[in-house]
């Protein structure tokens, strides 16, 4: 078991989502980075999918009720630990019984991704044990005083990596394939959303990354029909100002989607900070 | 027309809903390769398949559209199920504005929402959260001006040219014609909705 002492700005559990359910409404969720959580799963031994700890701007405190083997992936936080030797970003190391992990503000990047040996065992819903920001699935953010159970770690594999030396940031670009609506646009649109730059806004989420910057005018009025939208997509609004959505994204909406982030760049799009500066870059289609 | 929609989806254009609705069953009945979402909606269904073959997946979808589209056997997921019946009370606080947009009594509303049978066209805004059509068009009403900023789960309510049980509490700008004690959400049960996109729905006076 895990008690939060202090979970910083915003800290929810997250797998890799709850996925099947869009046709009734029901948001994918999951890790933004999901990238990040699969390497810390990977550090511990865990499959990539079990449940870790999504910590946004770092800043929280944790005490290990039971000792355990925990990795640290994504935005790299300074890591410290009364009692835990090694502890750090981006290699396993051991908190004993009553240990505690301190984290302090990420150097660059938005959300850190804890892993424990065993998983995050929340009990899921819906096959996941993601907190979904839109709908209100799965388990609430953390809180001081919250008490995460931890799984089982009979069945998981070796610890057998010391260290995943952590990157710095990749560039903030983010490549896109156009559409599946980029005809709604007038033509000159894409090009002009490529040549940017944007500036990330306050109000982004794990919804989606709000800009300020270039907007896109339409070639068509009216209303679009609400249509299935993917993660990724890149969402224009009556403002002209995009929003790109990450994993909390509605699953169906009426706003026209002129491009659709690249999956290899969800990870950069979901590292950018409020008043960051983001481009865009369209490449042929694959 | 089968348009992109980044790496891992393909949005289809069926043009008219019930197309939408016989192309989800379809994809359900066979399931192709890597098909993890198929979402409907009115005018389109986007699949989404990570890791599928793109290329053979775009040629199903083109055979299975020309199917669908010209009124072939596949059937509505929700057809053949049953109806499910809303039973409601109608004591909801804009039954009387409903009745004033519409020119008639608010006995009227209530007869003439329980007079025809409704189909869920698509769900979203919400996990189930269905979008009923087939809403008789004498009430057919707009949105409150400023939207409430709780209304309760199992409040039955109209905008425009949809009728629509709110699934958990949630802010709202339908209005409100009365509530149910049917659940329409609910995560333990399989499925944790009754309604799916196809669902044939009667509203009942309780």
């Amino acid at each position: 078991m895990i008690e939060v002492l202090a979970p910083g700005p915003l800290a929810t559990v997250q797998d890799l989502g709850r996925h099947g359910h869009a046709h009734l409404g029901v948001p994918s969720s999951g890790a933004a980075d999901a990238g990040s959580l699969r390497l810390a799963n990977r550090l511990v031994g865990n499959s990539e999918g079990l449940a870790g700890v999504e910590l946004t701007f770092g800043l929280a405190r944790l005490r290990f009720l039971a000792g355990a083997w925990v990795a640290l992936a994504g935005a790299p936080c300074p890591v410290s630990s009364g009692t835990a030797r090694g502890a750090g970003m981006g290699a396993p190391f051991w908190v004993p019984e009553g240990g505690e992990v301190r984290l302090g503000a990420p150097s660059w990047g938005l959300r850190t991704y804890l892993a424990v040996r065993g998983g995050i065992a929340v009990e899921p819903v819906l096959g996941s044990r993601s907190t979904d920001s839109l709908s209100g699935l799965g388990p609430p953010p953390l809180r001081a005083g919250t008490v995460l159970p931890v799984g089982s770690p009979t069945g998981a594999g070796g610890i057998h990596v010391d260290l995943a030396p952590p990157r710095g940031p990749r560039p903030a670009v983010l490549r896109v394939l156009p559409g599946p609506r980029d005809d709604w646009f007038v033509p000159g649109a894409l090009a002009s959303m490529c040549a940017g730059p944007y500036e990330v806004s306050q109000d982004s989420n794990r919804v989606g990354v709000r800009l300020r910057g270039p907007g896109l005018a339409r070639a068509k009025e009216g209303e679009l029909p609400s249509e299935g939208m993917v993660t990724g997509a890149v969402q224009v609004p009556p403002s002209g100002e995009p929003i790109v959505f990450l994993t909390d994204h509605p699953p169906t909406g009426g706003y026209p989607v002129i491009a659709v982030v690249s999956e290899a760049d969800l990870a950069v799009a979901a590292q950018l900070r409020p008043g960051d500066e983001v481009r865009f870059s369209s490449r042929p289609a694959r | 027309m089968i348009r992109r929609a980044g790496e891992h989806g393909l949005l289809v254009e069926t043009g008219a809903l019930d197309v939408s609705h016989r192309l989800d069953a379809a994809l359900r009945a066979e399931r192709p390769d890597g098909v993890v979402e198929v979402v409907p909606g009115p005018e389109t269904v986007l699949v989404v398949a990570p890791g599928a073959d793109q290329g053979r997946l775009r040629t199903r979808l083109g055979e299975l559209l020309a199917r669908c589209g010209t009124g072939a056997p596949a059937r509505a997921p929700g057809a053949g199920q049953g109806v499910v019946t809303v039973p409601v009370v109608y004591d909801g606080a804009d039954l009387e504005s409903v009745a004033r947009i519409a020119g008639i009594s608010a006995d009227e509303v209530v007869a003439r929402h329980t007079g025809s049978e409704l189909v869920v066209g698509w769900l979203g805004f919400s996990p189930g959260f269905a979008y009923l059509i087939g809403l008789d068009p004498v009430l057919h009403a707009p949105r409150l001006a400023t939207p409430r900023t709780s209304v309760p789960a199992g409040s039955v309510a109209v905008a425009g040219p949809y009728s629509a049980v709110y699934p958990a509490a949630s802010p709202g700008g339908w209005r409100l014609l009365g509530r149910t004690e049917l659940r329409v959400w609910d995560v333990a049960a399989d499925p944790p909705t009754p309604f799916r996109p196809g669902t044939r729905v009667r509203f009942e006076a309780a």
